[in-house]
This record gives structure tokens, C-alpha cells and sequence, in this order.
């Protein structure tokens, strides 16, 4: 039976960014902690902990999203936990944020001229300190461009979620067009919300690189 | 409290093969003010960033203040705080005003409340000529200003000692006298300083000794009379004939 697609289709296909918007909530917030600890890992004085980021980076840089999310899923099944696609598509982008996040946050720490850090440890502030009121308040201004660009990236990664059954905005196309066969119409409408959602934080991260640059410049 | 300032015996610090202190033995005194000065790679800067642990050595030992400085142990935070540094680059934070960059680390090691630490560090700023710059950022003053600036911010640590990396060297000519006055003024005052630098019209006005470095070593180490007028080191009296 292919019915008509409806205002109703419509409707069910808006509805389903709530669940795009709470997946990308949860991966950026966890990516946020979990970027913020791989970036101080990454830049300790530590070889072993240097080297732990660098390899966790290298497995989630270096695998497809779609993997990652498969992992998971199955994963939880494995280790005894009931199928969830919403908790396994939430771990494996938090997961995914942290290792992506982590690497900009570190070359943004990175990116503090080293006569900051000295400057601190003369004056006898501790890392705790000198990370806090020194380097990270410096490191953020040249991070928060790129992070809004990522968060962009991660909005767009929710998608593949609908792969393992989490009926997120694709997913709700996907159901929609099933019934309706309009995939060209039920697409175009799920891809004009992507953007929606997307191209004002592409703007705002354009605008936040413009004001940077002049910032330096200065 | 211990007689003197600073003693170093046998310090050996070496980059990897690259053997930038020989040997260091030295001892300052109590209001002692030392120049040090030798051709660029001689390994002045990295003595004095020896003193403050910005640089680890290999061998030897370093007293400050009676406290003997071991790798990462806490007599290092103590030292820390004890020991003023100004650099060539000033390294004032730039997110701050310049009141801030005064008061952070008064608050922060020394738990100083921030109504006291403003308090000193406007009289410090007072005393470098610049209170009315206490509400700009360092990117709006002129290098003569912000090297003021860094020199009060080390100041409201109250050290004991003072360390001076090059602080003319980034500095336009028109503003290290500005920046020199203000260390006449603190010498004059009996800090405790040793400075890195090539001014030798300040080493010959403030200096009790002035020590000649070259390929890591103390080759020379005399009152600033003796040492420019009667250098006995032959690499010495090249090195003056070059900046004279």
C-alpha cells in the first residue's frame, strides 16, 4: 500500500529533529569532557598518558563513524546489556567527539606561545592553575571556530544512527518513504532540515574565524 | 633564613649531547647584583632559568634561600615563589588587564585576598610609573610599558631574588632607558638580582660583580671596574672590544 505523503508525513519528519538535536546534545556535551581530558592527556607532561590519547585519537580518526556505531551496538549486546540504539548511538559520538575534539583542543593548546607556561610556572602557579586562569582561556579563543565547525560535522554524523534502528531524522525519512514512495520529496525535505539546523552554525563559525583573525591581528 | 642568597656547586646541565653548563660553581650574596653577559649559546639564560627550575639540571646542586632545589619536589613550588623573573618577551597574559596579570598568582600560591593583592599591585604599578595603565590589556602599551608591567607583577610575589632574562633586548631604543631606570631603582632598593643582559653602561652603574659565560663555563667573574677596564680572559677582551 503507498499512500500519499501527507502533511502528516511532514509533521512526523520535524518531530524526528528533536531526536537529531538530543543525539547531538548528548555527543557534544560528553564529547566536550571527554575532548577536554584526551587534549590535557595529550599535552601532559606524561609520556604514558601522551601516548594513551594518541592512540585513542589514532583508533577514532582512523575508523569509519558507521564502525564505530556497529561496535557499540553489538558491543552492548556482548557485554550482557539489552539492544539500545539510542544509548549505543549516544556512546559511540561521544566517543567519536572525544577523539576529534581532543585533537583540536589540543593543537589549540598547543598554540599558546610557550613563554605563557613560563611565565606561570615562574610566578609559581601550579598546573591546575596555570591551565585554568593561562593557558585554556587563550587556547579557547582559537578553539571555538574550529569547535563549531566539528559540531556541524557531528550533527550531519547523527545521521548513521538511523542504521542501527534510532529513529532520528534519516530514520524518520526513511520510515516516511517506505510508505510514500517520494524519495526524492521525502529527502529533499529531510535534507532542507539538515541545513536548517546546520548552516547558521557554519555562519557562526565563519563569523567567530573573521573576528579571531582581526583579534590577532590587532 | 640563610646567609646567602644563592649557591650553586658543580651544576651540569646538559640538551641531549650539547653540554650548556660545565661546572657551575657560584655563590650570591645577600643584595648582591650580578650581570651576566657572553656571546649568544653561552648558556647565561639558561643558568639563571636553572635557579627557578624552568630548567632541570643533570648534576650539581642549587641552594635558594637555604632551600635546596630537588626535581619536582615541593621546596620547588617554595623557590617558585621566592624568585622573581623577568623575560625578554614579557609573557604578560594577554586576556588580562594588567591589575589582573598582578594579582593572579598573589591570589592563587600565596592566598593573598584580592582587595590586598590589588592594593600591592597598585603600589607596585606606582612604583614602575604606571598606575594609570592598571584597567588596559598589555597589547595597548608601548614594550617599555608592558616590561614595567611584568617587572611589577614579579614584584608583588614580594621575592626576595630577582631574575632578569635580556629585559631590553625585545625593546625599541627609546624605551630601555625607561625600563633600565626602573632597575636601577630596585637595585637601589637591595633586591636581590641577577641579570642577563648586554647593557653595559647598567652593569658598570649597578653591578657588584659582573661574570663573562662562554661555551657553558664562568670564564670570568670581577667588579664591574676590573672587569671592563682590566679583563685578564682573552675571550673576554675579544667580547668587549666586539660591543664597545
Amino acid at each position: 500500500m503507498i499512500r500519499v505523503f501527507s502533511s502528516a508525513d511532514v509533521l512526523f519528519i520535524v518531530m524526528a529533529v528533536r531526536w537529531t538535536l538530543i543525539l547531538s546534545a548528548i555527543a557534544f556535551a560528553g564529547g566536550a569532557l571527554g575532548g577536554m581530558a584526551i587534549a590535557l592527556a595529550r599535552t601532559s607532561q606524561r609520556k604514558a598518558l601522551r601516548q594513551f590519547a594518541a592512540g585513542f585519537i589514532q583508533v577514532f580518526q582512523g575508523t569509519p563513524l558507521l564502525m564505530q556505531l556497529f561496535l557499540v551496538y553489538f558491543g552492548l549486546a556482548v557485554v550482557g546489556l539489552p539492544i539500545n540504539p539510542l544509548l549505543a548511538a549516544a556512546v559511540a559520538l561521544t566517543l567519536h567527539a572525544s577523539a576529534y575534539l581532543g585533537e583540536i583542543w589540543r593543537g589549540s593548546i598547543e598554540a599558546v606561545p610557550s613563554g605563557q607556561t613560563e611565565a606561570a610556572t615562574a610566578l609559581s602557579l601550579g598546573y591546575a592553575d596555570r591551565m585554568r586562569h593561562v593557558i585554556l582561556p587563550q587556547a579557547m579563543r582559537v578553539a571555538t571556530a574550529p569547535t563549531v565547525g566539528f559540531l556541524v560535522q557531528l550533527i550531519k554524523g547523527t545521521s548513521l544512527a538511523s542504521i542501527i534502528g534510532f529513529t532520528e531524522l534519516t530514520r524518520a525519512g526513511q520510515i516516511v518513504n517506505n510508505a510514500t514512495f517520494k524519495p526524492f520529496l521525502v529527502f529533499g525535505t529531510v535534507a532542507i532540515l539538515y541545513f536548517a539546523l546546520c548552516w547558521p552554525l557554519s555562519l557562526l563559525a565563519r563569523r567567530m574565524e573573521t573576528r579571531m583573525r582581526r583579534a590577532i591581528t590587532r | 633564613m640563610s646567609e646567602h642568597a644563592i649557591i650553586m656547586r658543580g651544576v651540569n646541565k646538559y640538551y641531549g649531547a650539547f653540554h650548556a653548563l660545565v661546572d657551575i660553581d657560584l655563590t650570591v650574596e645577600r643584595g648582591e647584583r650580578i650581570v651576566i653577559c657572553g656571546p649568544s649559546g653561552s648558556g647565561k639564560s639558561t643558568l639563571i632559568r636553572t635557579i627557578n627550575q624552568l630548567e632541570t639540571i643533570q648534576a650539581g646542586t642549587i641552594t635558594v634561600d637555604g632551600v635546596e632545589l630537588t626535581a619536582g619536589g615541593e621546596n620547588v613550588a617554595k623557590v617558585r615563589q621566592d624568585v622573581g623573573m623577568v623575560f625578554q618577551n614579557f609573557n604578560l597574559f594577554p586576556h588580562m588587564t594588567v591589575l589582573e596579570n598582578c594579582i593572579l598568582a598573589p591570589m592563587k600560591t600565596r592566598k593573598i585576598p584580592r582587595a590586598e593583592a590589588e592594593a600591592t599591585a597598585r603600589k607596585f604599578l606606582e612604583r614602575v610609573r604606571i598606575p594609570e595603565q592598571a584597567g588596559k590589556y598589555p597589547a595597548q602599551l608601548s614594550g617599555g610599558q608592558q616590561q614595567r608591567v611584568a617587572i611589577a607583577r614579579a614584584l608583588c610575589m614580594k621575592p626576595r631574588i630577582m631574575l632578569f632574562d635580556e629585559p631590553t633586548s625585545a625593546l625599541d631604543p627609546e624605551m630601555v632607558k625607561e625600563v633600565l631606570d626602573t632597575m636601577i631603582d630596585l637595585a637601589r632598593e637591595g633586591m636581590t638580582m641577577l641579570c642577563v643582559t648586554h647593557e653595559m653602561d647598567f652593569a658598570r652603574a649597578v653591578a657588584d660583580r659582573v661574570i663573562f659565560m662562554d661555551k657553558g663555563v664562568i670564564v670570568e667573574e670581577n667588579a664591574p671596574a676590573a672587569f671592563f677596564d682590566s679583563p685578564r680572559n682573552e675571550r673576554l677582551q675579544n667580547f668587549l672590544g666586539q660591543i664597545a
